[in-house]
């Protein structure tokens, strides 16, 4: 086991410094000059160089990287062109807001999808299992920031019981754990929840159908177990599978939540990008996208090791 | 080196006409072949039938866009902005400039397929190419190539889209450009599997055996068999990149006012929820549609090629 994590370990390494170089390479994959942006336009070439000179901007490629990733490597993700603030604090104002959200539209999508899934594997071929599978097809084929402007007009335009934007009353950036930032929270979050609730449905209804064929099945069932009891059988084979594909739902959620975040004005990762897009502030859209990118490895190595730890059978070369 | 494959070919038809020449008394009747069976199983599906209907009538308006929309879509009117859907005049309404929705939704069914399906396209050539490359060739091409797809696996898609097009900056063609990026990866991994799993067969061996070059092999016998599976992967693609690209325009990095692109129509109607709700939400009613019709295909199309088993 031990012997597993280190390997995986040793195997994420190489792409975390991958990830590093897409990162790196994004600010200047962009069109012109990265500084174009703060300098005024009629900037004499002596102001350029030296603004160059202070960004690093005039050093080769390959020294610029190593630069970088000794400054990202202590912590220090450079300075916002827009703010000038640490790139580092806003990501990370950002990073937990984002992380509220995805987790609970995890848990949503993931209480309501293993519910749909297990009816369905139970039952196949029923009403239920057609249910689950027209949700399952729902939820990966709906553009979720349309289903967000729906539920806007359904919740907040019409019916008027939830706010349509922000995070909180006061319109602050900080969420916090009550009831009324709470109201905040549910229509961002079951808009979210959508696609994992609809590939965690699909997964589970096909693992609990292929567990209840299974011949150990018909032994405990010939051995005169109760139905409560082969439950909790399949319950435990089919958690390892589940929770992994939950947890690398968290991961695409967190990636994937620009979109959603752009419609509810939520302020998350997804909303810093978009503000550090438009803005063109180039050292905040390669720390937001770093900092997303490594957390999603980080995740995928977790779930792995995870994995493995709850299911001794998984023998990974 | 067209030699050798002539052979190989000649020695195949022998072989069959052998088979023939055994048993003359049985009448010929031509195989529908691989291709011709999951036609026929597909035609049988109700729910693929009806989704590939979907979409072909959406193709079909696109193609036919500018003759058959009622009104000028780009001709606003300040006096008839945002009327609602069973107006006499604008039958789905008008949008926040007057302009009439149907016309608008029929000439953006145009730009919307084109950047949803262009990429996927794309990289269903480039990705597959990669794949084969990798999975046939092995050893280190094979690690080299696939380790630096593994890069491209660390970033949720989404974010990966939205990242290189945010850095490219908006513009049809840039929002291609990173989708494609997007799918590259994905089709490559897919396309190595396949290819791997196959690289050991005989008909390989015979192949290598009969003088063919790696290239004609891979052109020939590799891609012959592992291009169907591969196919199958990239239409249930589709869908997702019609979401995104739409999504990319909805965030301003894709196709550029005043076009008519669902996800941009979507994004400046957005103003409008509390006005007119309906008409506000009737763009991404078309993404969706396209979308579930796209996916329902790709999955009857994955239930019919699995004939083999």
């Amino acid at each position: 086991m031990l012997l597993y994590t280190l390997k995986r370990l040793v195997y994420a390494t190489p792409v975390a410094f991958g990830v590093s170089i897409v990162c790196f390479l994004l600010v200047h994959l962009a069109p012109g000059d990265p500084l174009s942006a703060i300098l005024p336009a009629d900037a004499t070439q002596a102001t350029i160089d030296e603004m160059r000179a202070a960004y690093g901007f005039d050093k080769p490629l390959p020294v610029q990287y190593l630069i970088w990733l000794w400054h990202v490597l202590h912590g220090d993700l450079g300075i916002s062109i827009a703010t000038g603030r640490p790139v580092l604090g806003e990501v990370s104002r950002a990073v937990v807001n984002s992380l509220i959200l995805a987790s609970v539209a995890t848990v949503i999508g993931f209480t309501f999808g293993t519910l749909f899934g297990f009816v369905a594997g139970y039952h196949r071929n029923s009403l239920a299992d057609r249910a689950a599978s027209a949700l399952s097809v729902f939820g990966v084929s709906v553009p979720h920031y349309w289903l967000g402007m729906v539920l806007v007009i359904v919740f907040s335009a019409t019916l008027g019981w939830l706010p349509p934007t922000g995070a909180g009353p006061d319109g602050s950036g900080n969420w916090r754990p009550d009831f009324d930032h709470l109201r905040y929270l549910i229509l961002p979050a079951v808009t979210m929840s959508v696609i994992p609730m609809g590939i965690i449905a699909r997964t589970v209804r096909a693992l609990v159908a292929d567990i209840l064929s299974q011949d150990f099945v018909e032994a405990l069932r010939a051995k005169g177990m109760d139905e409560r009891g082969v439950f909790r059988h399949v319950v435990r084979n089919a958690a390892p599978t589940a929770l992994a594909i939950m947890g690398l739902q968290l991961g695409y959620l967190l990636g994937g939540s620009i979109l959603v975040e752009t419609v509810f004005a939520w302020p998350g990762t997804g909303f810093l990008l978009n503000a550090a897009i438009f803005q063109r502030d180039l050292p905040l859209l390669q720390g937001s996208i770093l900092v997303l990118a490594m957390f999603f490895v980080l995740l995928n190595l977790l779930v792995d090791v995870m994995q493995t730890a709850l299911d001794p059978r998984i023998e990974r070369a | 080196m067209t030699a050798p494959i002539t052979a190989a070919s000649l020695a195949l038809d022998g072989g069959v006409l052998a088979a023939e020449d055994a048993a003359p008394e049985v009448a010929f009747v031509p195989s529908r072949g691989f291709w011709g069976h999951v036609g026929h199983r597909l035609v049988r599906d109700p729910v693929a039938m009806a989704a590939g209907a979907m979409i072909l009538i959406v193709v079909l308006i696109a193609l036919f866009a500018p003759w058959i929309t009622p009104m000028d879509p780009y001709k606003g009117s300040m006096l008839r902005r945002l009327r609602h859907v069973g107006d006499a005049t604008y039958w789905l309404g008008s949008d926040e400039l007057g302009r009439d929705m149907i016309s608008r939704l029929m000439l953006g069914s145009r730009l919307s397929l084109f950047i949803g399906v262009t990429p996927v396209l794309i990289a269903f050539v480039i990705g597959s190419g990669i794949g084969i490359l990798a999975g046939y060739v092995g050893g280190w091409t094979n690690t080299i190539l696939m380790r630096t797809i593994d890069v491209f696996f660390a970033f949720p898609s989404v974010l990966l889209a939205i990242a290189l097009s945010g850095a490219l900056g908006a513009g049809i063609f840039n929002s291609i450009v990173s989708l494609t990026c997007v799918f590259v990866p994905q089709i490559a991994r897919v396309a190595e599997s396949v290819t791997t799993g196959i690289r050991r067969r005989d008909y390989i061996d015979a192949a290598k055996l009969s003088g063919a070059s790696a290239l004609t092999i891979m052109r020939v016998q590799v891609l012959g068999n592992v291009v169907g599976p591969i196919f199958v992967y990239a239409t249930s693609l589709i869908s997702v990149s019609m979401i995104l690209a739409s999504g990319l325009s909805f965030l301003g990095l894709g196709v550029r006012p005043p076009e008519p692109e669902w996800g941009l129509m979507l994004n400046t109607l957005r103003t409008a929820i509390y006005v007119n709700p309906v008409v506000a939400a009737l763009p991404g009613v078309c993404i969706f549609v396209v979308s579930i019709a796209f996916n329902l295909f790709s999955d009857g199309l994955r239930a019919a090629m699995e004939i083999r088993q």
